[in-house]
């Protein structure tokens, strides 16, 4: 457990070394997020009604997903372990008395919440001064505030999970830009950050449910801006639970297989 | 105690010629040639005992070095050390074991090096005493004074590489590997490399196995050489050994490698 705390640790100083970064990227999801908003807009003045979340929800949605961006979605992906794959200093991370997918595991997910909190408190902050559509509303209730936590855990356990998986293919094709890429695309359109899944058709939307790519962002996101409640929410929260068992699985059998053929090249 | 007994790996290399017309072929066909990077290597390594594993560029070295450390898993061969089969259990071999790889950093790059250290210590468990002791002794032999509050990026090659190899011995383990240690330092860090080495051995009787170009490694730290060249180990003895009266011991080296028409 000590040893994890360290990552984390040694993550989140890593984290402040960069003050230029985090400001650069604060700065863009702010504009991002405004921008998004005011295209939402658009629609919903020409027929509100058309929608499955009211404006003020969507515009909470967009704010959330803005703040949480490196905390849930596959872009947040720590590129550490594509450089020590790509450069060898792999041959380092072997020789650790440590389970590789456990400390990569953590390790990625340290650096995913070490820069979410670095991030995610000016954007929230900025966003609950805005006016009433435009800004962010407090989620509807305390236990609705405690599930969307919960969720959020969850959400971090599958993405980190998918991100896993995305490391030990790249053990295989040692670029990752193919991988990376491919991941992020499909993961930012199932999770609903490109658009949220409720604005999907019907059916459509369904199997998108099934995806596991679903079980990130959408789930607390949801159920923090109200548009998740009851039996839908308790069914999708027990598919988070279902997807970080699979997809660990899935995740320490390829590095089972990987390690084995795992060749260091070069001198 | 390291027992390697007819290790083999062979690797497996797409080549091609230069050119645009060649790259489009080879998106269609691809010719592998097969490299027999190790081909039946046997030796034993006692306790306490510091080896020279030398020979030319390509002849199997680091792939011995990967391979002894659980890294890369041989096509065959038995290796044991201290009783652990390297790559079986990886895990438990590498707590005994201290790796530095020349050509690799495991410093977190953004960060002072003490930083690195610090995780080191949790990552190996290093009681807090026995890790205070060693970063002072190291920092002393080393001269790491002023290095350890400075971000890795931003310290010379000769500078980081001591960092790196007082990294690998924060846990003190029992065997030290030493993958070029030595490259690109300068003569005064060199020469303090090499006397560390030496102390360490005589000291904490570490077993060291390093691998080098610098001909004056060896002389100054090797008792023991093992020559690998394609594959195969072709001498096993000391300097005095190889070495033809007064010769200049890169000259016996290179006419070594002549003879056994492996440059």
């Amino acid at each position: 457990m000590k040893k994890y705390l360290a990552f984390f640790r040694l993550r989140f100083t890593m984290g402040l070394q960069y003050r230029a970064a985090a400001l650069g990227g604060l700065v863009c999801q702010f504009f991002w997020g405004a921008m998004y908003i005011l295209s939402m807009k658009a629609f919903y003045d020409t027929d509100p009604a058309a929608f499955p979340m009211t404006f003020p929800a969507a515009a909470s949605y967009i704010w959330l997903q803005q703040a949480l961006l490196t905390l849930v979605s596959m872009g947040g992906i720590d590129n550490e372990f594509f450089n020590v794959i790509q450069n060898g200093n792999v041959a380092y991370e072997l020789c650790r008395p440590v389970d590789v997918y456990g400390m990569w595991f953590t390790r990625s997910a340290a650096t995913r919440v070490a820069n979410a909190l670095l991030r995610c408190v000016p954007v929230l902050a900025v966003a609950a001064l805005l006016p009433a559509p435009y800004g962010m509303a407090a989620p509807p209730d305390l236990p609705a505030f405690l599930l969307f936590l919960v969720s959020l855990t969850l959400a971090l356990g599958v993405v980190t999970a998918i991100g896993m998986i995305v490391y030990m293919i790249t053990f295989h094709t040692i670029t990752p830009r193919g991988v990376r890429l491919i991941a992020v695309g499909i993961c930012d359109f199932f999770s609903g950050n490109i658009v949220p899944l409720p604005f999907f058709p019907e059916g459509f939307r369904q199997f998108s449910e099934l995806l596991p790519f679903s079980s990130t962002a959408n789930v607390p996101i949801r159920i923090y801006t109200g548009d998740l409640a009851g039996r839908e929410m308790v069914v999708l929260m027990l598919m988070q639970v279902f997807w970080i068992v699979a997809l660990v699985g899935v995740g320490k059998l390829l590095e089972w297989k990987e390690l084995k053929t795992v060749v260091v090249q070069g001198g | 105690m390291i027992e390697v007994q007819d290790l083999r790996k062979t690797f497996k290399v797409a080549r091609r010629e230069a050119g645009f017309g060649q790259a489009v072929k080879a998106l269609f066909h691809r010719e592998y040639t097969y490299v027999h990077a190790l081909d039946g290597v046997s030796f034993r390594i006692g306790d306490g005992e510091m080896v020279g594993y030398i020979g030319p560029n390509g002849a199997g070295k680091s792939s011995t070095i990967k391979i002894l450390s659980g890294i890369l898993t041989p096509d065959s061969g038995k290796c044991l050390i201290d009783g652990r089969i390297p790559w079986k259990s990886r895990q438990k071999h590498v707590k005994e074991i201290g790796v530095v790889f020349g050509q690799r950093t495991q410093l977190w790059w953004d960060v002072p090096v003490v930083d690195s250290f610090e995780l080191l210590k949790e990552i190996y468990a290093i009681p807090t005493e026995v890790y205070k002791k060693n970063v002072d002794q190291l920092t002393e032999l080393l001269d790491l004074a002023q290095l350890l509050r400075t971000p890795a990026r931003q310290l010379s090659l000769g500078q980081r590489m001591r960092c790196e190899i007082a990294g690998s011995l924060l846990h003190n383990p029992k065997i030290l590997f030493l993958d070029e240690p030595t490259i690109g330092l300068d003569a005064v860090s060199k020469l303090a490399v090499r006397d560390f080495i030496k102390r360490l051995n005589q000291e904490r009787h570490t077993t060291v196995l390093l691998t080098t170009h610098d001909m004056q490694d060896i002389e100054a730290l090797a008792s023991r050489i093992l020559l690998i060249g394609k594959g195969k180990i072709l001498l096993d003895g000391s300097l005095e050994d190889i070495r033809r009266g007064g010769s200049h011991i890169d000259e016996t080296v290179a006419e070594l490698y002549k003879k056994f028409d492996v440059t």
